[in-house]
Parts: C-alpha cells; structure tokens; sequence
C-alpha cells in the first residue's frame, strides 16, 4: 500500500511534465490558434475577439494556468473544428478504438506467445529459423503497405470483408462485418515483432538449470514448457503486453483512417489536418496518464507473478 | 605478407568480420546504389524531371504495352481548332486581326514531344514517369530518414552523456525529461507537434522526427556512461587534469561510438517508415514534392483502376531497401557489439 501510494505521489512530477510540453509545444511553438480559429476570412476584429476569449493575450502564467485547470477538472473546452465537448467527443470513439484494438490485444498475446513456445522448444530447427526469418522480413515492410495492399486484396479483388465502413452503435454488425479485415491487417503486422521478442524470452528461460531439474524428476515435456518455462517467462512477455496498452487507445492511425472507421485514431488524425488544438491536447494528456498507469499495473503484476520480487 | 604480430584496430577488426559476411557484402552493394542513386537525384544528374508529363494518363508498363488504357487514350486527345467559317467570320468583330493573333500565338508555341504510350515502369495519373518518381521519392524518403536520425542520435548523445556523466541533479532532471516523452506514444507525440507547428515541409519532418525520437539513444548511451566514467581510463584523464569536455566526448564517446553506429542505422529505418506514414496521413512531405509515402497515396485510387504498377515499384523499391537496411543494421551490430544479444 505504501508503494502504491509513492508510486502515485511519483507519478505527480511526470503528469506535470507531460503538461508543460504540451503547453509548450502549443502556445510557444505551435502557430497561433486565433488565426487558425478565424479561418480564411479573418479580419482584425475577430482576431481580437478570438483572442480574448481564449485568454491568449493573458502573460504565460495564466494561461499555464487555464490549462492547468483543464487537465485537473477534464473539461478540455469545446472541439475548434465540430464545437463539441472535448472529453464527451472522446468518449463517443474510444469504444470504437477499443472494439477493434481489445482484439487485436488479446489475439496477438494469444498467438505471439503460442507461436513463441512452439517455435522456441524446437529451437535451431527449419521451423523455427524460417519463422524467425519471416518475421524479420515482415518486420521490414511497412504497415502502411499492408493495409493499402490488404484492403485491395481482401476487400476490392476477393470481397471477402467490406472495403471499409461502420456500423455506429451496432456492436455485432462491427464485430462480424467491418472489424474483422482491419484486425487481420493489425495482427500481420504486430505478430512479428511479439514473436520474435516471446522467443527470445522463452529460449532463455529453457536453457536454465530449473528446466533440467524438472525434465530429470520425470515431468512431462508439456509440464516442463506449460508450466515451468512459460510461469517464468511470463514475467517479461507480461511487461511487454502491458507496455502495449496505452498504443492500443490511441489505436491505429492508418488503419481507423485508411478503413474510415470513427476511432480515436481516425479523430486524432482529423483532428490535427484541422489544426483542433483542444482535441490534440487532451488525447495527449489522457494518453499520458493512461500509459503511467498501465506502467504501474505491470509493475504490480510483477508481484502476482513472480513472488520473489521485492517492492522497493 | 602483412605482419603477423600488427594487430587490427577495433574498428578495422570489426569492418573485416562484417565484410566477410557474404549476407553483408550484398546488403552493402545494396545499401551503396540505393545511396549512390539518391546522391545522383540530389545533384541533379537523374530522375530531374519527375514532374514533367512524359507519358499519357497511366501509361503502360513497357513489358505490357498492349494493354487496354481508356484513360490515356483520353488523355493523348489533341484539342484541334476548328476552322473559321464565313458566317462566324462576320459576326466576330476580331475577324480583321486574326493574322495578327495568329501570329503572336505562334511565338509561344512550343514542340510538345509526342506523350509516350509506355514508360519502362509504366506512368501516373498526370503521365509521369513511374521510375524517375520513385528515384526522387527515394532521395527525399532517405535525406529525411539520414537527417532525422543524425539529430535524434545528436541530442540522445549529448543528453545521455551528461545525464550518466554527471549523474546526481542534472541526471535527474534528464531523467525526468526522459519519462515526458516516454509517457506519450511516439506516433502521438509526432502527430501533436506536427499538428501545433501548422507548416508542411520536409525540414518540419525532420525536425519533428528528430526532436521526440532521442530516447532510445538517451537511454542506451546513459547507462554506458555511467558504466564508463567509473573506468581507470577516465580517472587518469581525470588525474592528469582533462576537462569534463573532453573526458566526456574525447575519452568516453569514442568507446560508446560503436552503439551509437548502430542506433543510429536503426533509427533512418524507423524513420524512413514513419515518413512514409507521416506523408500518407498528410502531414509529412508536401504533395507538391515526391516521396514514398506521397507515392503510395496516390497509389489507393489508382488500385481502384486497376493501375498497379506504382504501388508494385514503391512497395518493391522501398521494401528491399528497408530489408536490406535491417539487416545490415543486425550485422553491424553483431560485428561491433560480438557480446551483445540480439532479440
């Protein structure tokens, strides 16, 4: 309980980091929001009230401070571009996000870490060099040539799946006709890297003594690997799918905007084309904290899984 | 007969166990035409003119010129001016000066040389060279991947250095730094700043790129200098009075140069890839110039069409050069780090 809580007072200095390099990035470096805000026909009374009312003639400090506000009462204002509340806009596409990236998540654990088992006890074998070797070429290509070629492939020449679309508020419509191609798509590409990484984790576990120890009491091949090398090499195969947490939210850019699908990602896209400052703003703060979260969590499932660590 | 007892320098040493890898020769051999045929865009000497139309809409590819194209028959149409009839004669009170227009038209008139029907790797929309496009979309992929990668490797070498050099406040402050830009996904990170900045353009990207990608060098080259400062080759700098300057990058960057080599080859991949990304979203390299990522834009109406011959160069051209590039990178790594494990 003490460690969670110093890991929360710990978390404080990084949020505030997060903070002031948006605020940085925004109101130092980023082009200034009146004249983004009053568009093409701007003249200077508008301006002016543009100006006022987003306190940008204010010194810095208050204006660190009205977003200092934001972030603490998660009242990010109104969206520049559609004129709706930030944080409700949000919440309206992150299930969608989530509809398709929880698959994604789940599957390419589930797979990743099969393959990796199956490739790693039949180490230096054909199998398992020419899974090694597929995934580093697959590793190489890139995603966006997946998707443009698996869209045409799968959806224009096959039309095996839709070319792209969505079923607003339908969930079993999404799941059975438009999610399942973008997921195929995600998992190609994210496969590769997982299984390559899972493997690496699992061959160290299975040169150790304890593998040994176990293979000359009698237990089974399946309970040697099922049991013994993949309880240990969980540890780190967990650390990485927390890790990939917080990329999951955020989604895929180019498979939400290539699949005109109204996720997270599609809107964070949008979103900065339009030059949306609060929009960008509070996907980049939320995120921030989601990830600082998801970090803590992995860290606390350490404990669950390996009992000898020790929080500090 | 070279001298047995000479031994090799480390990075002689190194660049003989890399060449004697006939997987790396022919990554290299590779790797120097891709660099040499970008080089040769950038001065001038080939693929110059990618924006001229030279071919008719999607012009075929020389091996399939037969092929049916309906829209470059389209495009090949010559508008020719009908003759002046006697009756519209009268009517146009310009009808007396049409010699004069006549003639001082025909000081602009220019011989067009005739659109071709096939291009060796087949046209685009607007009849431009598929080959000479994805030359130049090379050269300004790779001058953004290179330059970007210097300065994250730059900023993450300096940065890691002090912060594992001096340690105490200043590295945690670096520290701290460190886990802000960890805290936002990458991509993100990229997406906000290019959305902040508001200006398109390939010094944005690199920019961009180069300003949130440090932090793996950072990381890495912090725990080496932490691990280094300690050594008793730093303390005799030290003792003979060498300047907190020059132990940290005249004695210790020297024997943590060779990860940052190999840092900074994985980084012009990662980097060519999320241009290519970047530009596809709109917000990398502008349309009005040519890149990778700009080529496999145009590529989705394209496909529509059944035109498939840009995508099928881009994605060959760019694929071999991101394989080849990997694994050179894996080993280069493998040839300068022996101890090092790969995962």
């Amino acid at each position: 309980m003490a460690y969670l809580i110093r890991r929360l007072w710990q978390m404080i200095p990084t949020l505030l980091g997060v903070i002031l390099l948006v605020f940085v990035i925004f109101n130092v470096f980023g082009a200034d929001p009146s004249t983004v805000l009053a568009g093409k026909f701007a003249n200077k009374e508008k301006i002016e009230t543009i100006r006022q009312s987003l306190g940008l003639s204010e010194p810095w400090w208050v204006q660190l401070g009205i977003f200092l506000k934001q972030v603490a009462t998660f009242d990010y204002g109104r969206s520049w571009s559609t004129n709706e509340p930030v944080t409700s806009l949000l919440l309206q596409r992150a299930p969608v996000t989530l509809t398709i990236m929880l698959q994604v998540w789940v599957l390419d654990a589930l797979i990743s870490i099969f393959l990796a088992m199956w490739v790693a006890y039949r180490r230096g074998s054909l199998t398992d060099r020419s899974v090694v070797a597929i995934c580093t070429a697959a590793m190489s290509i890139s995603l966006l040539l997946y998707v443009v070629v698996g869209q045409y492939v799968f959806g224009s020449v096959l039309g095996w799946f839709p070319v792209s679309g969505w079923a607003p508020g339908d969930l079993l419509t999404n799941l059975a006709r438009y999610a399942p191609l973008p997921v195929l798509l995600i998992l190609m590409v994210s496969v590769a890297p997982s299984l390559r990484l899972y493997r690496s984790f699992v061959v160290e576990e299975t040169n150790q003594d304890y593998v040994r120890t176990a293979r000359a009491k009698g237990a089974g091949e399946h309970r040697v690997m099922l049991v013994h090398v993949l309880r240990n090499a969980m540890v780190p195969i967990v650390t990485n799918i927390g890790m990939q947490l917080p990329g999951l939210l955020v989604g895929s850019f180019l498979i939400e905007k290539v699949f005109s699908i109204p996720g997270l990602g599609s809107e964070i896209v949008t979103a900065v084309s339009n030059n949306d400052f609060p929009m960008i703003k509070a996907i980049t703060v939320y995120t921030a904290m989601i990830t600082m979260v998801a970090n803590l969590l992995v860290d606390l499932l350490y404990k669950r899984l390996d009992p000898r660590v020790e929080f500090k | 007969m070279a001298d047995k007892n000479q031994s090799k320098g480390y990075w002689q040493a190194a660049g003989q166990r890399l060449w004697q890898n006939p997987l790396a020769k022919v990554c290299i051999v590779i790797l120097l035409l891709y660099f040499g045929l970008a080089l040769a865009s950038a001065l001038g000497w080939v693929a110059n003119d990618w924006g001229r139309e030279v071919g008719v809409s999607y012009a075929n590819p020389s091996l399939m010129a037969d092929l049916d194209n309906p829209q470059g028959a389209n495009s090949a149409k010559v508008n020719v001016g009908g003759a002046i009839d006697a009756e519209s004669r009268a009517i146009d009170p310009l009808a007396p000066y049409y010699d004069q227009i006549d003639a001082g038209a025909k000081q602009y008139e220019s011989a067009l040389a005739p659109l071709k029907w096939s291009l060796p790797l087949g046209g685009d929309k607007w009849g431009r060279d598929v080959l000479t496009k994805v030359i130049k979309g090379g050269e300004v992929s790779m001058t953004v991947g290179v330059l970007a990668a210097l300065l994250a490797v730059a900023i993450g070498t300096v940065l890691g250095a002090v912060g594992g050099y001096f340690g105490r406040a200043v590295g945690d402050v670096l520290e701290w730094f460190y886990s802000i830009f960890t805290a936002v996904p990458y991509f993100l990170l990229v997406l906000a700043i290019s959305g902040a900045l508001n200006t398109r353009g390939i010094t944005t990207v690199i920019v961009v790129l180069g300003l949130t990608g440090w932090t793996g060098v950072y990381r890495l080259v912090r725990a080496e200098y932490i691990k280094q400062s300690s050594r008793e080759y730093v303390e005799a700098a030290n003792a003979i009075g060498a300047s907190h300057m020059r132990m940290m990058f005249g004695h210790i960057l020297p024997n943590v140069s060779h990860l940052t080599l190999v840092q900074l080859s994985q980084l012009v991949i990662d980097f060519i890839k999320a241009e290519v990304v970047l530009s596809f979203l709109g917000f990398g390299v502008p349309t009005s110039s040519i890149s990778w990522g700009v080529m496999i834009n145009e590529v989705m109406v394209e496909l529509v069409l059944g035109k498939w011959w840009q995508l099928a160069t881009v994605a060959i051209v760019m694929s071999t050069f991101v394989v080849a590039f990997g694994l050179f990178t894996d080993l280069l790594r493998d040839a300068l780090d022996p101890k090092a494990n790969r995962r």
